[in-house]
Formats: C-alpha cells, structure tokens, sequence
C-alpha cells in the first residue's frame, strides 16, 4: 500500500513537472517551426530559424541586447560599490544617528522603486536622464537589500582577522577590501545573481524612462515589436520572446544550483 | 574615517529616488496644476475624488481578488512541490529545474506565450476545446474569465519561486519528530498535518505577506495583454495609476492614487516587521 501511494505521487510530481515545462515547450517549438505548424502538433514538421531571422531583421534587437547588458551591468556595478561602503559602514562603525540612518535605509524594502513610478519620472526628467540607460538604473543601485545583506555578513566576520590586519597597518580601506569583500563573496554571488535577473527582466520603469531604441532595454523591445498593431506573425513573436529570456535561461540551466541557492538566501530576509 | 562618508554615495541615491519621492508624492496629492501650469491648494479634494472615483474601487478590488486568487494556490503548490523535491524522489533534480524555471523568466515574456494560448479562435486553449466541439471564446476580452485566465498564469509563474522557502524551511528541521511519529505508527497524512505543516507556520505566514506585498507590484503583464481591459475588468491600482500618470496625464490624481498604494504596503510592512519577524521568523 505505502510502496503504492509512493509511486503516484512520484508519476503526480513528474506530471506536474511536466504541465510547468508545457509552455516554454510550446514557446520553443512555435518559434522553431514555420507558423503553419503553430498549433498543430506533428512530428514532421519542419524544423527552421527563419523565424529568429526574421525577428531579428524586423527589429534592432542587437541593440537592446547591448543596451540591456549595457543596463544589468551599470546596475550591478552601481550596487556592488555602493552597498559595500554602506553596508560597511552599518557593519563596523559607531555613529550617531546610525539606527535612523539603517531605518531610513530599510524603508526602501516597504517601498520600492518600482511604486514610486510619477515622483521618479519627475527626478530623472529635472536630471536632463530622460531616455537614456542611467535613468533606468539609477534608482535602483542604492539597493536596501543590497546593504541588509552585506550587513549582516559582514557582522559575522570574525574580529581577530580584523584585529590583525590592523595590526600589520591596514587602515580602513584596505580592511575592508582585503578582509571583508573576500569573505562575503558568496552574499556577493548571491545578490549578484538575484539583481541580474531582476533588471533583465525588469519592465514597467524602463517602459516609462524610456522613448528610443537607444535606450530600450529588451523587455521593452519585445513589447513594442509584439504589440497587436504592427500585425507580425505569431511565430516570430514568439522567436522574439525566446530570444528574450534565453541568455538567463541559459545561465540558469548552467548554474542551476546557484541560481536556487542565491533566491533561497536573498529571499530569507 | 567617516562611517557618514561612506554612507554618502549609497545616501544621496536614496534620498533622491526614495525619501524625497515619497515626500513630493504626499505633496502632491494636496495640489492640481491649473491651466497655465502652477499649483493650487486644493487640500482633500484629491482623495475625495478617489473614494468618489468607481474604477478606483474597482482595480481596488481587482488586487483583492488577484491576491487572494494567486496567493493561496500558489502557495499550496509551492509547499507540494517543495515536499516532493525535498524526499528522495526519482529526478528529483528535474522535478526542481521544471518548478522552478518560470521564476527566471521575464514577466513579459511570459505573458507573450500565454497570450497565445488565450487568444480567441486561434489560440491553443480554443484549438483544445474545437477538438471536443466547443466554440471559441474570447478569453482575455471577457470580464468574466479575464480575471481568472491571468491568476492562473502568475499561479504558474510564481509557485516556484515560493517552493524555494518552503525548501529551504524543510531542510532545517530536524528529522527526529518524523520517526518517531513514524515509529508510533502515524500516516504520512497524519504526520503532515499535525507536525510538519504547525513546524511550516512561520514559513507560511512569511510567504503569504510577502507574497501579498508582491501581488501589488505584478503589473507588466497587463500592458501587453489586456491593458486593464476590458472595462478594467483586468486592472491593478499600479496599473491604474500609471495609466492616469503616463496616459491621462494627470499626475496629481496619480499622486493622491500612489499614496494610498504607499499606505497599503506600509501596514503590510509593519504587520511584517512587528509580528513576523520577531516572534516567528527570527527567533
């Protein structure tokens, strides 16, 4: 009986697997088929890039490529220095006025960016930023979550390592990049990881600061070229949205693990 | 050195795209701008048009019912998944990998695809219902199975995202309750039910506000699919509100709009920080 019950949930879970994976499946082979073949499911269909091609052709997507990568990177940049000297800060400072700083810093985690959306797009236009790359990412690189995280690691650096490099003549500076970055470096990869994804796929901000395909991450892109009024066919739109998600879904295939341990420790908060 | 020289560059970013936004917008939200383009006091007569305003109310209970409608069954999903990835089950490794995958993806990209499947006629939920003789139906531009066709697409979307606590929450508890329960001669339903779901209660509770949180944020799929339509049916209040700021052009009505999607989230931040945190989460 138990040996039973065991294997229909094993075939239930695998089920379930498989009803998760149906539709990118059906993206895949939408967009790998000629667009007679979009809904009718047979074996010898035939197999093309034409789709890809043509997607590609009809819309710069090489440059929002770049601009996306352009974006995720200054991001990141952004939030690894940023977070650093003020989780720092946080981690290993006494000042005055710390605890209302660390909670005007932690308002951030109630409040994101992303609802601030008309007092934003009025800051970034009084900055000349309109509908360029800096504009999409600059209120998101004094990360909250960036700074809790390091904080906390750096917490738990041990205090002899500190101790000791100050004693061979590191002042802060050199403490805080010899000993504490090398230790955090998993809280790094983790965060890292999370951002990327996050500002890969990030939409609603980078729709409204942006105007011109100079600037157009692809998220943006993939809207715009697959809006019901430009009439293109189906199965390029689909080409177009795997092209889209493919370069994370590739890193996240490759580094499966990680991926899931990094949201696992990000999301534990 | 100085801890405030550090904090600096972090400081000045927040202060310009955190704390004076949420100042400006409660500004904001006393005032209109007149024809020539200055400000006028007009004290509460903002929000008095909110409560006035029907689709305000409206994309107000659209979220109730979009959270309550994703929330839970995702979460149940979640905590099943989690349950199966977490025993030693065979491609245990695959199950994780397929549960997980639509978490990485871009929210617009999955509404590409799945626009597809709802698409009237053509679509591939019409083309399944042709093969049993069922006509077509306009899913996304019904009122009435609007809703429903994109809670069932976010329930997909983020039921592996939330599988990931629960997984992380089974791993740390100890194994001891189970076997000896196991040894008393306990079900495996029964052992679920009265030890390791109470054990799961912080977990769950922790999920369901933040998942709560989140269910405010999850817009981007309206743009491309119903663009809150129809007859905002469809409509989220951050949709509403970048529709007034960004189509309508009213900002002043999306400022009074934006507060009060600022106070929702506040009380469900402090409910989380007050109780959550501290009595549950950690202790």
């Amino acid at each position: 009986m138990n040996r039973k019950s065991h294997s229909i949930e094993t075939i239930t879970a695998w089920l379930l697997a498989l009803i998760w994976l149906a539709p990118l499946a059906y993206a895949f082979w939408s967009a790998l088929h000629p667009a007679a073949y979009a809904t009718s499911f047979s074996l010898s269909a035939p197999w093309t890039f034409e789709n890809f091609v043509r997607a590609w052709n009809q819309a710069p997507f090489g440059r929002y490529y770049l601009n996306t990568v352009l974006l995720v990177c200054m991001t990141l940049a952004g939030q690894l220095v940023l977070c650093t000297l003020a989780a720092y800060a946080f981690a290993c400072f006494k000042f005055k006025g710390s605890g209302i700083a660390f909670a005007l810093v932690l308002l951030q985690l109630m409040i994101m960016p992303d609802v601030l959306i008309v007092e934003n797009y009025r800051v970034i236009s009084s900055l000349g930023l309109l509908d360029t790359i800096p504009a999409i990412a600059f209120p998101y690189m004094a990360s909250a979550f960036g700074i809790f995280l390091l904080r906390q690691t750096f917490k738990g650096v041990p205090q002899e390592l500190v101790d000791a490099a100050r004693i061979e003549g590191a002042g802060p500076l050199q403490i805080l990049w010899r000993v504490y970055v090398p230790l955090a470096r998993p809280t790094y990869i983790a965060f890292g990881l999370v951002s990327v994804s996050y500002h890969w796929n990030n939409f609603l901000w980078p729709l409204i600061v942006t105007n011109s395909v100079e600037s157009r991450p692809l998220t943006v892109g993939l809207a715009v070229f697959g809006a019901p009024e430009t009439g293109v066919d189906w199965s390029i739109i689909t080409a177009a949205t795997v092209m889209t998600m493919a370069p994370l879904l590739i890193a996240f295939l490759l580094f499966q693990r990680q991926f899931v341990q990094s949201f696992m420790r990000a999301g534990i908060r | 050195m100085n801890a405030w020289l550090l904090l600096l560059p972090a400081a000045v970013l927040l202060a310009a795209f955190t704390h004076y936004p949420i100042l400006a917008t409660i500004q904001h939200s006393f005032f209109i701008t007149r024809r020539n383009g200055t400000p006028l006091f007009v004290g509460f007569d903002n929000y008095r048009a909110v409560f006035e305003d029907t689709i305000f109310w409206k994309v107000l209970l659209n979220n109730f019912w979009f959270a309550l409608g994703t929330v839970p069954t995702s979460m149940a999903l979640a905590l099943l998944m989690a349950l199966w990835v977490n025993r030693n089950m065979r491609g245990r490794a695959f199950l994780r990998l397929a549960y997980f995958t639509p978490t990485v993806l871009p929210m617009i990209a999955v509404a590409n695809i799945w626009l597809f499947f709802y698409t009237p006629d053509y679509g591939l939920l019409d083309q399944l219902r042709g093969l049993v003789g069922l006509p077509g139906w306009n899913w996304l531009g019904d009122p009435t199975t609007v809703m429903g066709c994109l809670i069932v697409m976010v329930i997909w979307k983020e039921a592996g995202f939330f599988m990931i606590f629960y997984l992380a929450a089974l791993q740390q508890l100890s194994p001891d309750l189970e076997e000896a329960a196991a040894v008393e001669g306990a079900g495996r339903w029964y052992i679920f039910r009265r030890i390791t779901f109470p054990l799961l209660m912080p977990t769950t509770l922790f999920i369901a506000i933040n998942a709560a949180i989140n269910s405010f944020k999850l817009v981007d799929h309206l743009v491309i699919m119903t663009k809150g339509g129809p007859s905002n049916a469809s409509s989220l209040l951050l949709y509403y509100i970048y529709e007034v700021a960004f189509t309508f052009q009213d900002s002043a009505y999306a400022s009074t709009l934006t507060v009060i999607l600022l106070v929702i989230l506040c009380t469900l931040a402090l409910i989380k920080f007050t109780y959550l945190d501290r009595r549950i989460h950690y202790q």
